[in-house]
């Protein structure tokens, strides 16, 4: 018996070995290749941009080279010395913040409401039409409302962001749950893992990858809203520089703080790949 | 098997009926089946005969809707760790790897953490899976799968070990090494072991007793014991009587003559 399983034990790993090993090389410029493509859009964009607004000195937006140098005075100062200068990590840890607080707020009230709308059928019953009936309205609807109940300030944008991270988050566990194969609570019950014990022993583990999937995209609206967010007269954050550069036609400020969301955005879902990576090795999904 | 034959599993009367888009299918009608100790036996007939059904009462997944289920003589209450299931599509937990699938019962029955670890290591070698304790089931052939599906089984000290259709998803030839195996470890362990199949070479091949199931509504045709010495020769010619024997008492169910 042993001798015969040796032999298949040594089929499957050789075999993929031998898949991977043609070039040493060609994983790099693999690599290098889809950063090169990735980068020769941006850079035709950029020419594009330049192109149209060079030499324009009242045009209403800005060239690129003005952009780039607004970024570097809302980074580091010394250019253009003015209210902006020097008070992007202000801005961009407050909205950080919200971003963040905002979406574990959602994510401590969607997980644990999806398992149980997902598992318990009286809950679904209860709850579920409700919500669906919400979810399509969006978060700019309900700014005005959001301003009367928090009030003006930090508190109004919390929520909103909340609410934008909140759905995407509870539509995904909820799936993530009704989608375990019912093979598992089969195989569960027949090795002596029966009733309320199942919960933490076959669903959680096993709606995790969905669930994950919300978070990751909860992270997303999060920051999508977080200049609908900081529309609620807060001083500071990304979306309130926005706002105010907005009232005073300064664009390249704007442009600014579209680009700082955009890579803000990309490094924290980034992050979130990552930890889904290496949490979730087992899935096939995430590997 | 020299022993007078302790019965284990025994099967009264039982009828199955299921609810299908308003109508109601008898999926298996008075059915009565006896399996003793340590037997090998086989269910075989065509698909929709019961025999899933029969198998899935017997591992508590099904009541019967008339008639009695019993093992060691009192109603089979639900699934549970005496009766382990080996599923065609194995069911292994994704998040778990070789190791974590095979402590599943044995955790969930509460055993100490001490003990867990060694019965693990010792079904984990049993079938074989050393080197791969702590792979993924997503990395593991079919038959590594239902290798892990059958220690896990074993783990949990199963009395009764319910097959269904398990080698059916895998290639002939790690079907007929797997095949081996089980043999194997059924003659070295003493288990019980009631398994679905639709090949007859297979039924032939591993059973002590084999149970015809014949459908349309699904029931048991006939039985037949299978006395050839251990290991079997497929191409005996004792062994191609039975297979054509048990060729003739299938296909008439069909209406059809058998070649």
């Amino acid at each position: 018996m042993s001798s015969s399983l040796d032999t298949v034990s040594n089929i499957t790993p050789s075999r993929t070995e031998v898949e991977r090993s043609p070039s040493r090389i060609a994983p790099i410029w693999t690599k290098l290749r889809g950063l090169v493509l990735a980068i020769l859009f941006p850079i035709a964009m950029l020419i594009i941009w330049h192109l149209l607004t060079y030499g324009r000195k009242y045009s209403l937006i800005p060239s690129p080279t003005d952009v780039a140098l607004s970024l570097y005075d809302l980074a580091f100062g010394g250019i253009n010395d003015d209210a902006y200068s020097q008070s992007l990590m202000t801005h961009l840890l407050a909205s950080v913040s919200r971003v963040y607080g905002g979406f574990a707020i959602a994510a401590i009230a969607a997980v644990p409401l999806g398992l149980m709308i997902g598992r318990i059928p009286l809950i679904r019953s209860l709850l579920d039409p409700t919500l669906q009936i919400m979810r399509p309205v969006p978060v700019t609807a309900w700014l005005p409302l959001s301003m009367i109940m928090f009030g003006l300030g930090p508190r109004s944008a919390f929520f909103l962001v909340c609410l934008g991270a909140f759905y995407p988050i509870l539509v995904n566990t909820i799936f993530g749950v009704r989608s375990v194969d019912p093979r598992l609570f089969e195989a569960a019950s027949m090795l002596g893992c029966q009733g309320p014990a199942q919960f933490f022993r076959v669903v959680l583990p096993a709606s995790l990858p969905a669930i994950f999937t919300g978070l990751r995209l909860g992270l997303g609206f999060a920051w999508v809203v977080i200049v609908v967010g900081e529309m609620t007269g807060v001083q500071t954050g990304l979306g309130a520089i926005i706002m105010e550069a907005r009232q005073l036609s300064r664009t390249e400020i704007i442009i600014s703080g579209m680009i700082i969301i955009g890579v803000a955005g990309f490094l924290s879902d980034r992050m979130v790949m990552w930890l889904g990576k290496s949490l979730l090795r087992w899935s096939p999904n995430f590997v | 098997m020299s022993k007078a034959p302790i019965p284990i599993i025994d099967i009264r009367n039982v009828s199955k009926q299921f609810e299908m888009q308003g109508q109601r299918i008898d999926a298996l009608r008075d059915a009565n089946l006896r399996i003793n100790k340590g037997e090998f036996v086989c269910l075989i007939g065509a698909s929709g005969c019961g025999k899933s059904t029969l198998l899935r009462i017997v591992a508590g997944f099904e009541t019967p809707t008339r008639g009695d289920a019993l093992m060691w003589d009192v109603p089979i209450p639900g699934p549970g760790p005496q009766r382990g299931m080996v599923f065609q599509d194995y069911g292994l937990f994704p998040w778990l790897t070789v190791r974590g699938n095979i402590a599943f019962g044995p955790k969930s029955r509460g055993r100490s953490t001490a003990e867990v670890r060694d019965t693990v290591e010792r079904f984990i070698s049993l079938v074989g899976l050393q080197k791969f304790a702590d792979a993924y089931p997503h990395q593991l052939s079919g038959g590594m799968k239902q290798r892990v599906a059958i220690a896990r089984v074993l783990a949990n000290d199963a009395e009764v070990v319910l097959m269904d259709e398990p080698f059916g998803a895998l290639d002939a030839m790690t079907r007929d090494r797997l095949q081996d195996e089980l043999l194997d470890i059924w003659q070295r362990t003493g288990l019980t072991v009631l398994f679905v199949t639709h090949s007859i070479e297979e039924a032939i091949f591993l059973a002590d007793r084999i149970v015809v199931m014949s459908p349309g509504p699904g029931r048991i045709d006939s039985e037949m014991e299978i006395s050839l010495p251990r290991p079997r020769d497929v191409v005996a010619s004792d062994f191609n009587d039975i297979r054509r024997e048990l060729s003739l008492r299938l296909h008439s169910h069909h209406g059809r003559k058998a070649a």
